[in-house]
């Protein structure tokens, strides 16, 4: 499953996410991470079975946790399966079906939203 | 040789005997039989393209409203429409934006709100005359209500297009989409394989009177585009189609993040196979059509060529960029042009729609020139300010607080030992290191990311780089980051005050 910590300024100088997977011993598959100084986001992949445990590390060293079990939504009559959306997704969930029609790997979606901004239909939303 | 006349085909499309294929099955077929073979077979190649065609709009005519009159601003859905032509005339174009949602909302969803039969309010004000005294005018009214809905195109159906990347440090937004950093991503528009124009290059049977299908109706083709630039095999088409006959599958607004609005728009054309020229030119694949990758981050008509593609490149999903392997996006939908072919195919088939012989051909030698300027746009040499004070790096902010003192800067470029700009302090850079502790040299306080700007930019550039990066000056510097002069906003302030 994937998952999204964010990791506020007051903690953003301890190393909290090297501790949190020390403690419980979980593969934590980073797909995306950004941080400055005042903030820092990490999208990343668990399995399930570990995903208990990390939050609970994660959240009592101050960072909070989002499963990502909203992902993109792709409206079927406004797409019209140009495939604007697959250069741009980070996670590579579009790409083309043998008849150039557009197919979806939705268990790779790290809801950046990215390729809503992308196409020029707007077809795709993320809805919470 | 192998001839064949208009008459000959049009006789086998009534008589339910043509033999009709799509542009892709024609390339096999011309690869298996040969072009005489193929010729001798075949009657009429379909095409198809369904892509963003910004270049697009509708004539309506309304009706006379009592009293009457003459439509000097015309407003649909808050969308301005063109009617400085006769009174109750006007032209909606797709890339006009409306006045109160901006970039929501477009001449293009206008025309699509009007074949999915929805209301429309109209707003128009005039002046008055004599023959017609009505100033204002409100009504709501729907495709059925007007007189004509008249889709005329200057320009569609361009043979191929430019493929866009994007060589600087951040996201762009264009009409080929949002273009990553760093050549991030490849964006790129056309059906290759069945693009109409690609398969008529030297445009023996399209031309003017050519029907066409047109937004799922038939329509035709009125002449060359605009920018119709055949010997740079850059053909374009001018379409005319009753928008009272469209339909949504084929005809879609589009919007494009932070650029506009765009109008999708399904064309084919159907090619009678009159020899085996045609044979073989209709035979033509995604490989045979080659086109350049520009740099769309570089803000000039003449974007720099990053190098050439061909269509089966561009399809297989990524191409190479500087020795990297970049994905690619197609912009236009390969699936609704096949559509387009398959349907085309099947209105001949059925004997509905038939070839003719252009009732004029179009021009084949004719290439697209740029804009002549008679005032020269200002340069940032033309204004930056010459003179400028820099700093070393290892100096003190002290040193720094009171250069800028002495001078009339508010910003110091500051130079490594050997010259070249590394970074910029700012008065309240300094007012940040007295604050705080431990940083007692330039080097510490500095902002190393400094944006900087050519002598050789057009001032239009600097201005929206200062905007958007929300800065109020930047340092000018010549190729070897020597800093030559510094252009600020308020320069720029000046130079248009004085302008008006």
């Amino acid at each position: 499953m994937m998952i999204k910590i964010s990791i506020s300024s007051n903690v953003i100088g301890e190393p909290i996410l090297a501790e949190s997977i020390i403690e419980t011993r979980t593969a934590l598959n980073i797909s995306q991470a950004h941080f400055d100084s005042t903030y820092g986001e990490i999208i990343a992949e668990v399995e399930t079975d570990d995903f208990k445990a990390i939050r609970k590390a994660l959240e009592s060293k101050g960072a909070e946790v989002t499963v990502l079990d909203h992902p993109i939504v792709r409206d079927e009559e406004e797409c019209v399966e140009c495939g604007a959306c697959i250069s741009v997704c980070p996670g590579h969930v579009f790409s083309f079906d043998e008849e150039w029609g557009i197919v979806q790997d939705i268990e790779k979606c790290i809801q950046c939203g990215t390729c809503i901004k992308m196409c020029p239909h707007r077809a795709l939303s993320l809805e919470k | 040789m192998v001839e064949k006349s208009i008459e000959e085909i049009n006789r086998r499309i009534k008589e339910d005997n043509v033999n009709v294929v799509t542009a892709e099955e024609m390339a096999g077929i011309v690869g298996e039989l040969g072009a005489k073979e193929a010729a001798k077979e075949v009657d009429v190649v379909t095409t198809g393209t369904f892509g963003a065609m910004c270049s697009s709009g509708v004539w309506l005519n309304f009706g006379h409203s009592e009293p009457p009159m003459k439509m000097n601003k015309v407003f649909l859905n808050g969308v301005e429409a063109y009617s400085g032509v006769a009174a109750v005339d006007a032209f909606i174009g797709a890339g006009q934006l409306s006045e109160t949602e901006g970039f929501d909302y477009g001449g293009a969803h206008v025309i699509e709100d009007l074949i999915r039969g929805k209301s429309i309010d109209l707003h128009a004000t005039s002046y008055g005359t004599d023959c017609y005294p009505r100033k204002t005018l409100d009504t709501t009214l729907n495709i059925y209500d007007l007189n004509q809905a008249i889709m005329i195109n200057p320009r569609n159906g361009y043979q191929k297009y430019n493929v866009a990347t994007n060589g600087i440090n951040r996201t762009i937004y264009t009409y080929m989409g949002s273009l990553l950093p760093n050549y991030g991503n490849v964006t790129y528009s056309g059906a290759g394989v069945l693009s109409p124009l690609s398969n008529d290059p030297d445009y023996q049977t399209i031309g003017v009177g050519t029907p066409i299908f047109l937004g799922g109706a038939k329509g035709h083709i009125i002449g060359e585009g605009t920018q119709h630039s055949p010997e740079t095999n850059f053909g374009t088409l001018m379409l005319r189609g009753d928008l009272k006959d469209m339909s949504a599958d084929y005809i879609r607004a589009a919007n494009f993040h932070e650029y506009g609005t765009s109008l999708y728009v399904g064309m084919g054309i159907p090619i009678p196979i009159l020899n085996e020229q045609l044979a073989q030119s209709t035979a033509v694949t995604d490989k045979d059509v080659v086109t350049n990758v520009l740099d769309y981050g570089v803000p000039s008509r003449d974007r720099p060529v990053i190098r050439k593609v061909n269509y089966e490149e561009l399809r297989s999903g990524s191409i190479e960029i500087n020795g990297k392997d970049t994905p690619t996006s197609s912009m236009s939908s390969f699936k609704k042009s096949r559509e387009i072919a398959e349907e085309l195919k099947k209105w001949v088939a059925a004997g509905d729609f038939f070839v003719n012989t252009p009732s004029q051909r179009l021009p084949a030698k004719a290439t697209c020139k740029p804009m002549r300027q008679t005032t020269r746009n200002p340069l940032v040499q033309d204004i930056m300010a010459k003179d400028v004070v820099v700093i070393d790096e290892n100096a003190t902010f002290h040193e720094a607080a009171k250069m800028i003192m002495e001078n009339t800067f508010s910003h110091l470029p500051v130079v490594s030992e050997d010259g070249k700009l590394v970074g910029i302090v700012t008065a309240w850079d300094i007012s940040k290191a007295v604050a705080e502790t431990g940083c007692n040299y330039v080097k510490d306080i500095m902002t190393k990311k400094v944006l900087t700007s050519n002598a050789t930019d057009p001032i239009d550039i600097a201005a929206r780089n200062l905007d958007m990066k929300e800065v109020s000056a930047m340092p000018v510097i010549d190729k070897d980051r020597y800093v030559i002069g510094i252009i600020t906003s308020n320069d720029i302030s000046k130079l248009f005050a004085r302008r008006r």
